[in-house]
């Protein structure tokens, strides 16, 4: 075990699944010499070459294009989006074509293309630079979308989503780059759990929270805070995002009775919804509370000075908790 | 062999489409041309029958798709009259293992390149997205999204470049489609990495109802080389120039020198798809204009002024058109839709517990009229 930075770890993630594939190609815009604006491709263009670390031209929607080409050709690309906002005009690309193809074709050509997206806010950025779109690809059949939340989550899962014959959209939290954690480098992956796992984050009894990605960290903290007032929350980190693992989501509701999901991303037709529709149907005799949804507001992504007030923290996690626990909160005589 | 401009919009369609490189006249003279002779100097008759036969052939199919469509057998047809020359004079040029992009109304490509008669119609009729497998004859599924197919043709050649052979990939799109932000993006990453790939822009003048000058104010060909790519506007008309044009650019790829871009100028005699109805945009004039231009009785032109199209030669090329069109259409009306669970397969290359659990209800729900089905 190696204490690593999220950063680190998918870096070495990439290193190590470039040296056991020849046919896996790293690409998109700066991440050669510079080794990307995070540098997450940081020494690859050394170790690999240009052949292989494919600086670009400034073009998402060229970039998803011409990986779809490569795979044709039997290559793996693992594309970097610089930023998730930037992912729009790659939209076409990846809905139309990267996800399709392997349908269209009867299965006869594969798009094993991983589309790396450094993802969501909490980071004082510019305009564009802290989106969540994770709904958008969700929405999208023949993608799968991973969200990870943690150094060893970040190696393994990218690993795993360079060797799937599937195209994995594979979303990296910003703010959680330089978080540090326990990376097993060299866990093997026919023995790590599948990709699309879900992981009980904490135990607890009372509530369970579903969150994924960026938000792991603020669940947990809230968590820690509820046991002070008497709550137990049990914390999901979905980890997968498309397919979800209800087996582990609805074994946590049928205990607990009671469902929180927290996101970053807006609201309206969010995966929040889609978690608390799939939850209602498989576990709604359990439920003692009608679920609750913790999520950015319906706007576009506010100036980085207003992005708390966007952002679910903290208190407007334990405030839906109270909701659910059917005690004072915010919404106590105003919704009624 | 690049091809520059002046920066003077063209007047008119008319003036526009003379400015081409040819080989042979409306009329059929073959007349010279200082940069594609060379690359026809080994054109035999034996060559020109060949591809007379393939545009009849492929006119036929045509036909049919437009008839089997009138008669409710397919869904839509794209038709493709007119444009016989542009996609047989650039595909017979290709190699067996050269990789081709075809858009959806490339019905010519697909048949060139070995596909059967189901090929044809049974993605019209709504049976499959793609009847065959793009690996068995190099040729990738037809694409609809308008242009999105050049860059995968780019991307392909860039694998061909890692993978150090002389295999060339080709990206068809039309006029429209060189608007759109994936075929400018196409020619970037192909200049700048000198991709292995050539692009063939038909121009047949319309895109649906949009005619090429909104397109463009200049004739397309001449884009290219502000994207470092040399190009050519060849007589779309003229098989002879198409293949001729399509060895030179396939050559140029070959040897490493990177991309080169065709503009092929024709003209789509049909409709955009049999959805489509072209007397409400275009004059009548216009349309029998070109009909003056067929590519196909151009060569015919060619052939019996040097007595190489004899009764026995038209009998022949006649018969195997019947015998294609009367598979192309027992394919259709033979079609065997896949049972309803088969709806769910191959959206993922592996397990998928979302699909498999959908899968798993929905066959249970289609295994409720089991018991019906069977008079029970």
């Amino acid at each position: 075990m190696t204490q690593l930075t999220m950063a680190k770890a998918i870096n070495e993630g990439l290193r190590r699944a470039m040296a056991d594939d020849d046919k896996v190609l790293v690409m998109g815009e700066d991440i050669g010499k510079l080794g990307g604006v995070f540098r997450i491709t940081d020494g690859l263009l050394d170790q690999f070459g240009a052949q292989r670390v494919i600086d670009t031209p400034l073009a998402e929607a060229g970039i998803m294009g011409t990986a779809v080409g490569l795979a044709f050709r039997g290559y793996r690309p693992v594309v970097e989006i610089q930023f998730d906002g930037f992912v729009y005009p790659a939209f076409d690309q990846i809905v139309c074509q990267v996800a399709k193809l392997h349908y269209r074709t009867r299965g006869n050509v594969k798009m094993p293309i991983t589309i790396r997206i450094p993802w969501a806010g909490g980071v004082g950025a510019a305009e564009h630079h802290s989106e969540s779109p994770e709904a958008y690809f969700v929405h999208t059949s023949g993608l799968r979308v991973i969200a990870v939340s943690n150094p060893q989550d970040a190696y393994v899962m990218l690993r795993q989503a360079i060797a799937s014959d599937d195209p994995v959209v594979y979303f990296e939290p910003k703010r959680l780059y330089h978080a540090k954690g326990e990376v097993d480098l060299d866990v093997q992956l026919a023995d790590a759990p599948p990709m699309g796992l879900a992981r009980v984050a904490r135990e607890g009894s009372d509530v369970t929270l579903l969150t994924y990605g960026s938000q792991v960290l603020t669940a947990l903290d809230a968590a820690t805070a509820a046991e002070d007032d008497g709550v137990s929350i049990e914390v999901i980190d979905l980890r997968s995002i498309s397919p979800v693992d209800y087996r582990t989501v609805t074994a946590s509701v049928r205990k607990t009775g009671r469902v929180v999901v927290t996101h970053e991303a807006a609201r309206e037709a969010g995966v929040g919804a889609e978690l608390i529709a799939s939850v209602t149907e498989r576990c709604f005799n359990y439920l003692e509370a009608a679920p609750q949804r913790v999520t950015g507001h319906d706007i576009p992504y506010p100036p980085a000075k207003l992005e708390k007030h966007h952002l679910p923290d903290l208190d407007r996690i334990l405030d839906a908790v109270d909701r659910v626990m059917d005690r004072p909160n915010s919404l106590s005589g105003v919704l009624d | 062999m690049t091809m520059t401009h002046t920066l003077t919009p063209p007047a008119d369609l008319a003036t526009d489409i003379e400015d081409v490189a040819r080989l042979l006249t409306p009329d059929g003279e073959r007349v010279a041309d200082p940069e594609l002779d060379r690359w026809v100097a080994d054109v035999d008759a034996a060559t020109l029958r060949g591809l007379y036969r393939d545009m009849v052939l492929l006119r036929r199919i045509d036909t049919e798709g437009v008839a089997l469509q009138r008669q409710g057998q397919l869904g839509l047809w794209p038709p493709c009259q007119g444009q016989e020359a542009t996609q047989i004079g650039t595909v017979r040029a290709m190699r067996a293992d050269d990789f081709a992009f075809p858009s959806y109304r490339e019905t010519g490509v697909v048949y060139a390149r070995g596909g059967k008669p189901a090929d044809f119609v049974l993605a019209w009729r709504g049976e499959e997205h793609s009847t065959y497998n793009p690996y068995d004859i190099n040729t990738a599924t037809q694409q609809i999204i308008i242009g999105a197919q050049a860059l995968h043709a780019v991307g392909y050649a860039m694998g061909v470049q890692r993978d150090g052979t002389d295999q060339v990939s080709v990206a068809y799109f039309g006029d429209g489609a060189s608007s759109q932000g994936d075929v400018n993006e196409a020619m970037v990453f192909a200049s700048s990495f000198r991709a292995p790939v050539v692009f063939v822009c038909t121009n047949n003048q319309w895109a649906i109802s949009e005619p090429v000058t909104v397109q463009a104010k200049f004739p397309i060909a001449g884009r290219a080389p502000g994207f470092g790519i040399p190009s050519m506007r060849v007589d779309g008309n003229d098989v002879l120039a198409c293949f001729a044009a399509m060895r030179w650019a396939l050559d140029n790829a070959r040897r490493g020198n990177g991309p080169a871009f065709i503009e092929a100028v024709t003209y789509r005699m049909g409709p955009h798809t049999t959805s489509d109805d072209p007397t409400r945009y275009r004059d009548k004039e216009e349309v029998e204009k070109w009909r003056r231009r067929d590519p196909i009785a151009r060569v015919e032109a060619l052939l019996r002024s040097r007595g190489e199209f004899d009764g026995a030669f038209v009998a022949s090329v006649e018969a195997d058109a019947d015998a294609l069109a009367a598979s192309v259409r027992e394919a259709a009306m033979t079609a065997r839709t896949r049972d309803p669970l088969t709806v769910l397969d191959n959206v993922y290359a592996e397990p998928h517990s979302g699909l498999a659990e959908q899968r798993e209800r929905f066959g249970a729900y289609l295994d409720g009229f089991a018991p019906a089905a069977e008079g029970v």
